[in-house]
């Protein structure tokens, strides 16, 4: 019964994570009807952050190992996540939909970024190279090469893939390929309950996990931009003629998600400290299965969906073959999909000819 | 007649390059051009379903490794007792009848995977069959790593070295030619209408769902056929060469090369895996700007690098 116990807490505690990244990948589903592959690589992204903030010496100097500097730290990756979300959707999702200027520009010094490295491994080759591809990005883009408007969601898709190839294989080159150890940023204890023992480190994911869904419910359903994301993920093009910024709401859709992204890699960081530039693939997909389990678009079910994820997960491994464990969740998949398609929380939609 | 003479003439020429094509082009751009066969195959299977059907599957890594390791194991166990059974054969005849069964059994083995797969999922339609297929291809490979007998997580080693230039590029043209044949058939037809309007497929009394599993099934034997010709030549095979990022470099070929066409599929196969042995010189941003450049193929020319340009006019495909 105790062993029973113990693993339901780690299956809640690993669930909550999923969840974080799950709402992600429903929100971003809900207004775009796209499935982001990039936001896997946004918690990467995240759990990066974290780990280059808290070894940041102004933070250590400053903050020490207070819960102060862990919100610190946490807050900060959330912000920096959800500022690569927004320049994910400006530059790669958004010139799909409407005019956005300088989108060359931006691929283009990436492009030039990485030739200048190559040339002169220094920083400011880096810079120059940035520099003569923004400019030869404005130069074609003032003669006359825009985007292609396209309506085709299969287009949409590859771009999710090749930014997530993008930022994989750009985090290997930017932080490293080898694995590095996320710092312990709160102390771990073992706490008693009972005959119980539990680990402090899963109460504060779960604890964590649950604020900031508290947060997004309040977010999305008692302000106005949330009312606008609803409205958005009901039917872009009529709340578009209902005078709403769809452009705008989009933006912060991403921003909001990608923060909690950012949000639940820390925290997947706090439990698994080894991170690496692939670390997101792997969760990212069962993320998106969690996402799918609880009805994609829906934010509860997304929760829902991450929770029982991760209690199917962590029950597999404790009481069966640990090897199948990622063969789990897609397991779940198939049988949820086939069984009740929309989703565990998902409302039914007829075609209508 | 001309049938026959195509295939007579294809098979010379193919024999002649098979003599001297190694020794002409080194080994190094010998192994790309293997590599680029391989993938035409994939990619004109891949392109029947995703692009022609316009059932969106990333799942295609799956069945290739299905048929992979089925061929691979059929002749590194039954070896010796087939090898018996014809030994009036001379040796190198021996060596096409093992693989030319070896392929069949990765073909059919792989078609069935692709009939167990696509008969439940086939009734979802958009992202959701899309990743239910990624969910299925990343089961096949998780249940690869748990079987010990063809190597699990080690790696499977000690195949017979059998396919070659000739039965890759052979398959090539017929995996082009049934394909072809198919589209301009009245199967064709029926693929593409579901692709354009499933609804008014199903109003004009085509069971979308058989002629979808059929898509799916023949797409999968194909694949399983480029498996089979794969791990007979590399000899050695393992689970992390079927990761559902070889599903994506393929929809990726088949969506840089416009979706839907052959000619579209062939020439993403060959430019993508060719564009990124050629980045090899950029070091480690070598998938950085593939990555790029594939987001803004996706941007500027979202109908792909061949678009409207065709090769076989009489093709149906859009």
């Amino acid at each position: 019964m105790n062993t029973f116990l113990q693993q339901v807490i780690n299956g809640i505690s690993q669930g909550s994570a999923y969840a974080l990244i799950a709402l992600g990948y429903t929100m971003v589903y809900g207004v775009l009807r796209l499935i982001n592959f990039a936001h896997s690589d946004v918690y990467m992204f995240g759990a990066f952050m974290g780990y280059y903030l808290a070894n940041n010496r102004w933070v250590q100097s400053r903050l020490g190992t207070s819960p102060a500097s862990a919100i610190v730290i946490m807050l900060g990756a959330m912000i920096l996540s959800a500022g690569l979300g927004i320049l994910i959707e400006r530059f790669a999702y958004r010139p799909n939909r409407s005019a956005s200027p300088f989108t060359l520009a931006f691929w283009f010094g990436i492009l030039g970024a990485a030739a200048g490295q190559l040339i002169g491994q220094s920083f400011a080759t880096l810079v120059a190279g940035a520099g003569i591809g923004i400019l030869i990005g404005v130069v074609i883009e003032k003669a006359g090469l825009r985007p292609v408007k396209q309506d085709s969601r299969l287009g949409l898709l590859i771009i999710a893939i090749g930014v997530s190839l993008f930022l994989e294989n750009g985090g290997q080159q930017v932080f490293g390929a080898d694995p590095k150890f996320f710092p312990e940023i709160i102390p771990t204890t073992l706490m008693n309950f009972g005959s119980l023992k539990v680990d402090s480190q899963k109460l504060i994911v779960l604890g964590v996990a649950v604020v900031l869904m508290v947060l997004l419910n309040l977010l999305v359903h008692y302000t106005k931009t949330g009312k606008a994301m609803r409205a958005v993920s009901h039917n872009l093009d009529a709340a578009k003629l209902m005078g709403i910024n769809t452009d705008r709401i989009i933006a912060v859709t991403f921003a909001v998600g990608s923060a909690l992204a950012g949000a639940g890699g820390i925290l997947v960081a706090l439990l698994y400290p080894r991170i690496d530039p692939l670390m997101g693939v792997t969760p990212g997909l069962k993320a998106f299965v969690a996402a799918v389990l609880g009805g994609i678009g829906n934010i509860t079910g997304a929760m829902i969906g991450g929770l029982i994820l991760g209690l199917a997960e962590v029950m597999a491994v404790g009481y069966g073959e640990s090897t199948y464990r990622d063969a789990i969740a897609f397991i779940i998949l198939v049988l949820i999909l086939l069984l009740k398609p929309d989703g565990i929380m998902g409302k039914g939609s007829t075609e209508k000819v | 007649m001309k049938k026959w003479l195509f295939w007579f003439s294809a098979i010379v020429v193919l024999a002649a390059m098979q003599a001297g094509v190694r020794d002409v082009i080194g080994p190094y751009y010998f192994q790309i051009l293997i590599l680029v066969g391989i993938n035409i195959i994939l990619a004109v299977s891949l392109n029947l379903i995703n692009g022609v059907t316009g059932q969106f599957s990333i799942g295609h890594a799956g069945f290739y490794a299905v048929g992979a390791y089925t061929s691979a194991s059929l002749v590194y166990y039954g070896q010796t007792s087939i090898r018996a059974a014809i030994s009036f054969l001379p040796h190198m005849a021996q060596d096409v009848v093992l693989l030319l069964l070896g392929l069949l059994a990765g073909a059919i083995a792989a078609g069935i995977a692709g009939l167990a797969v696509g008969i439940p999922s086939l009734r979802l339609r958009g992202d959701y069959l899309a990743i239910v297929t990624l969910g299925f291809g990343e089961i096949i490979r998780v249940l690869i790593l748990n079987i010990d007998a063809i190597g699990a997580s080690r790696g499977f080693s000690g195949i017979p070295l059998l396919s070659n230039f000739f039965w890759v590029y052979f398959f090539v043209l017929v995996t082009v030619v049934v394909v072809h044949n198919l589209v301009d058939s009245s199967y064709g037809r029926a693929f593409i209408s579901i692709r354009d309007d499933e609804i008014a497929a199903e109003a004009m009394g085509i069971d979308t769902t058989r002629f979808k599993v059929m898509a799916f099934v023949i797409s999968s034997m194909f694949a399983g056929i480029a498996g089979g010709l794969f791990g007979h030549f590399e000899m050695n095979l393992h689970p992390n060469s079927f990761l559902f990022t070889t599903s994506f470099y393929l929809i990726i070929m088949i969506v840089v090369g416009g979706l839907g066409s052959i000619e579209g599929a062939i020439l993403g196969a060959i430019l993508v895996t060719v564009v990124l042995e050629a980045f090899r010189g950029f070091g480690p941003f070598r998938l950085v700007n593939f990555a790029v450049l594939l987001v803004l193929i996706m941007l500027y020319r979202p109908q792909g690098l061949a678009g409207n340009w065709r090769l076989f006019r009489k093709a149906g495909a859009r």
